[in-house]
């Protein structure tokens, strides 16, 4: 009964948003104010019908209810409860619930929060709102229903997978659709935008919280999804330069771009169609980004061949939104008005590098990521593109950016100064240039390039401070003058700091955990002794230890510096008998300075008895990926707290009744 | 003033082509040892790749193949079923890797033996890879079934 409930309300959602989707825009057009008011209503009980929807299938999930086919084949009744709900998420079908769910939710909150926003542009957002709401229902619809039946219910479901029953992976896809889905409402702005034909300031200001607020939660979704691979997975890496991977980093990376663009449109009334493009792109990567990994599509093309109906569905709605915004976007943007002149050493000018070096870092994530699938279809060769290819053009891109960063904030609109911003900085160069000979005559393996990574992220975060400092005066004026000033720098200033600073701290650990890290493998007995990083480990053997679902064989590790005791380190393998599979739970001690890491696991064979494979790591300042993961977070959150980009608040100065394009 | 904006907007298209001039050339260079192509054991023997070569290969782990090599390597083979390549690998093999299960290896063929970096094997109870079902597709082995659920890849035979 209650999956049939869902069901129904899931249909009617779909014709929620049919409606929602042509009156408000059509009252648009007519200027008819009732029809476009419609579209508050709508976006609120569509938001309803999704949520009772998504209700109806947790449900299912926690009284695992196997009559529902979803149910069987991605829960288990021996799942501990938390992984029971996370299992709503878990499949393709639960996950494109939980896709369209955040996508009402995104849409109810700007037709209830955004009161300031014109009747037209509000209607037209939420229009364009939901015919991607019409798409994805749809889609679930006809071709992956998460409340398909089972007849005759099997007695139990089949996954069990104990290497998926982690909290940070059940925490990982909402945080990443949250990202995801947030960039929907900022291109259906944009989309409503082009229709209207005029961007102006103020709706770069109510764009910009919405961007903001996708940002951080894909920033956030992806730093959980890398430290889920740091401490499960075992192998000690936090980022691989998977598909799975890169296609959550292209939205973060094209979003950062657009986060910075709408900046210029807010202050300068420039970059407009260019904001409008990168709004367009972006959340046309993050469809790109759920379908290729739900389809399959990435492990091989002829995932495709196997499921022709939502292969061609998932093409079909690709093709018509991206393409048609584009389209949409050819048509109107040349009449745009191109905004505010400046002077090529300017804030603008800092920022279009920052753009322009996002970009491009963008497209060669894009070409790694599916130039497999391309080859594949055309010559039929199967290539992997691995680590090499990203490091050779990714970081080559990137590091040029990280130093006009530490520039770029200090520049005036308009015109720079130039001389002057290097005066203020004469210091921060010296710091960077000796630390630069320092973490040189310090370190004598490791590639160049690490070296100089390090002195760009010192050259960062010293450029950063300084310029936080000058804000504030401090130094310059009395203490108490300068918190004074602190207080009244806006929010927005302060998030900046602090997510520039976030940044050249990830790179710290990026750096550190990559170039200079030591690894051991060896078979080891009780007794057996190895020397990592300065540390002395002794393997002293195995004990046998009985947890709620699983028997483990804990490695004990003792760790001696010096002669002197650190710690203790036990790694675990488990074997859950049930599922019977095998998991590998790494051992870290984390200090400031870097991460000792060990796992354990049986020899494969057995005549190696009373053997263990023992693999230690010493990966100095990993930490500092997660730390900076963090302060960019909260960057964003502060930024977003500043009064000025409170949702709606900004008034347009000019009527909007009649709109037309604002041309030259 | 118009002259002015005009100016500055081709020397906006001008340093995006030449940005885009020199990610193409990083592209390019980053092709040239950044892609890894798939071999099965088959196309591994007929035609054997230089040790230079990195690539992947991928089919079944042999029956009663693993032994462990030295202190720290592990030694087993590879077979599509037609053909077999010994494997040596210095690391933790992964969870699901077992005897007769599929594998991916990313490495270079050194004198007859394939030296893994890297094994990945199949990523959970359900999915085999797909450039090993199909490689074993080639030789006949391997016949659908349990594979369908979840990614669904290969189950057309």
């Amino acid at each position: 009964m209650i999956p049939e409930i869902g069901q129904f309300a899931l249909t009617l959602a779909l014709m929620t948003a049919v409606v929602q989707g042509i009156l408000p825009i059509w009252g648009a057009a007519r200027n008819n104010a009732v029809w476009m008011r419609s579209a508050t209503p709508t976006a609120a009980l569509q938001c309803i019908l999704i949520a009772i929807a998504f209700g109806a299938l947790m449900r299912s999930f926690v009284v695992s209810d196997f009559t529902v086919v979803n149910v069987v084949e991605n829960s288990h009744s021996l799942k501990p409860m938390l992984f029971k709900v996370a299992g709503t998420w878990g499949s393709h079908e639960g996950s494109l619930l939980l896709w369209t769910l955040i996508l009402a939710v995104f849409g109810a909150a700007v037709a209830l929060l955004g009161q300031n926003i014109p009747t037209s542009l509000k209607a037209r957002t939420l229009s364009v709102q939901a015919w991607i709401s019409t798409g994805f229902l749809s889609f679930m619809l006809f071709t992956s229903n998460p409340f398909d039946r089972i007849f005759p219910a099997p007695l139990d479901g089949n996954d069990l997978n104990p290497l998926l029953q982690d909290v940070g992976l059940a925490m990982h896809p909402p945080l990443l659709y949250i990202g995801y889905v947030g960039f929907s409402i900022v291109f259906s702005f944009a989309v409503a935008a082009l229709i209207e034909g005029r961007v102006d300031p103020a709706w770069a200001r109510w764009v910009r919280p919405w961007t903001l607020a996708a940002w951080v939660a894909l920033t956030g979704g992806i730093a959980l999804g890398s430290w889920w691979a740091y401490y499960e997975l075992g192998w000690g890496g936090w980022w691989f330069w998977d598909p799975v991977e890169n296609v959550s980093f292209m939205p973060w990376l094209l979003g950062t771009a657009l986060l910075h663009s709408a900046v210029v449109t807010e202050k300068r009334g420039a970059f407009k169609s260019w904001t409008i493009l990168l709004a367009i792109l972006t959340f046309s990567l993050s469809l790109l980004g759920t379908f290729i990994v739900r389809s399959g599509l990435l492990t091989s093309v002829h995932a495709f061949a196997v499921d022709p109906e939502r292969g061609a569905y998932i093409l079909g709605l690709l093709v018509l939104s991206i393409g048609g915004s584009l389209t949409l976007y050819a048509i109107r943007a040349p009449k745009m008005d191109p905004g505010g002149l400046f002077a090529p050493v300017s804030r603008e000018g800092g920022l279009l590098i920052n753009n322009l070096l996002l970009a491009l870092a963008t497209a060669t994530v894009l070409f790694g990521t599916l130039y497999p699938l391309f080859l594949e279809a055309i010559t039929g060769d199967k290539i992997s593109v691995g680590p090499p290819f990203f490091n050779a053009s990714f970081i080559p891109i990137m590091l040029p950016l990280v130093i006009v960063m530490g520039v770029g904030p200090f520049l005036s609109w308009k015109r720079a100064d130039l001389p002057g911003v290097f005066d203020r900085l004469k210091w921060v160069i010296f710091i960077t240039l000796i630390s630069l000979l320092v973490v040189w005559y310090m370190q004598t393996k490791g590639p160049a390039l690490a070296v100089l990574a390090m002195a760009i992220a010192v050259w960062l975060l010293l450029a950063t401070l300084r310029e936080w400092s000058l804000r504030i005066k401090l130094g310059q004026v009395s203490f108490s003058e300068s918190r004074d000033r602190l207080r009244r720098v806006p929010r927005s200033s302060h998030g900046m700091t602090l997510a520039h600073a976030g940044l050249a701290v990830c790179i710290f650990g990026f750096v550190g955990s990559s170039a200079w890290k030591s690894e051991e493998v060896l078979f080891v007995e009780p007794g057996t002794q190895i020397e990592i990083a300065g540390f002395d480990v002794t393997f002293e053997g195995t004990e046998r230890v009985q947890g709620p679902n699983y028997v483990a064989a804990v490695g004990v590790l003792r760790v001696m510096r010096n002669g002197r005791d650190v710690t203790v380190l036990r790694p675990e393998r488990r074997t859950y008998p049930v599922a019977q599979s095998q998991t590998t739970e790494a051992a870290i001690r984390s200090t400031p300075a870097g991460d000792l890491y060990a796992s354990i696991t049986e020899p494969a064979n057995e005549d190696a008895t009373g053997k263990w494979t023992l693999r230690i790591l010493y990966e100095p300042l990993v930490g500092l990926v997660w730390l900076g993961s963090l302060m960019l977070v909260l960057g964003g959150l502060t930024s977003l707290t500043d009064r000025r980009l409170r949702v709606g608040s900004p008034k347009r100065k000019t009527p909007v009744a009649t709109a037309p394009i604002a041309g030259e | 003033m118009m002259t002015l904006k005009k100016r500055r907007r081709i020397q906006v298209i001008v340093l995006a082509f030449v940005a885009l001039g020199i990610a193409t050339v990083l592209i390019g260079y980053a092709l040239q040892d950044g892609i890894n192509y798939f071999r099965s054991p088959t196309q591994v023997t007929e035609a054997p790749p230089p040790p230079t070569e990195k690539f992947r290969i991928g089919g079944l782990v042999t029956e009663n193949s693993i032994r462990t090599v030295g202190d720290a390597s592990v030694a087993f083979s590879v077979t599509d079923g037609n053909a077999t390549v010994p494997v040596v690998y210095v690391g933790m093999l992964p969870d699901l890797f077992e005897e007769g299960q599929g594998m991916i290896g990313l490495g270079s063929l050194v004198n007859g033996t394939f030296q893994a970096t890297e094994i990945l094997a199949k990523h959970d109870e359900n999915y085999m890879p797909a450039e090993v079902i199909e490689a074993l597709e080639a030789q006949g082995v391997y016949q659908g079934g349990r594979q369908e659920t979840e990614i669904g890849a290969g189950n057309d035979s």
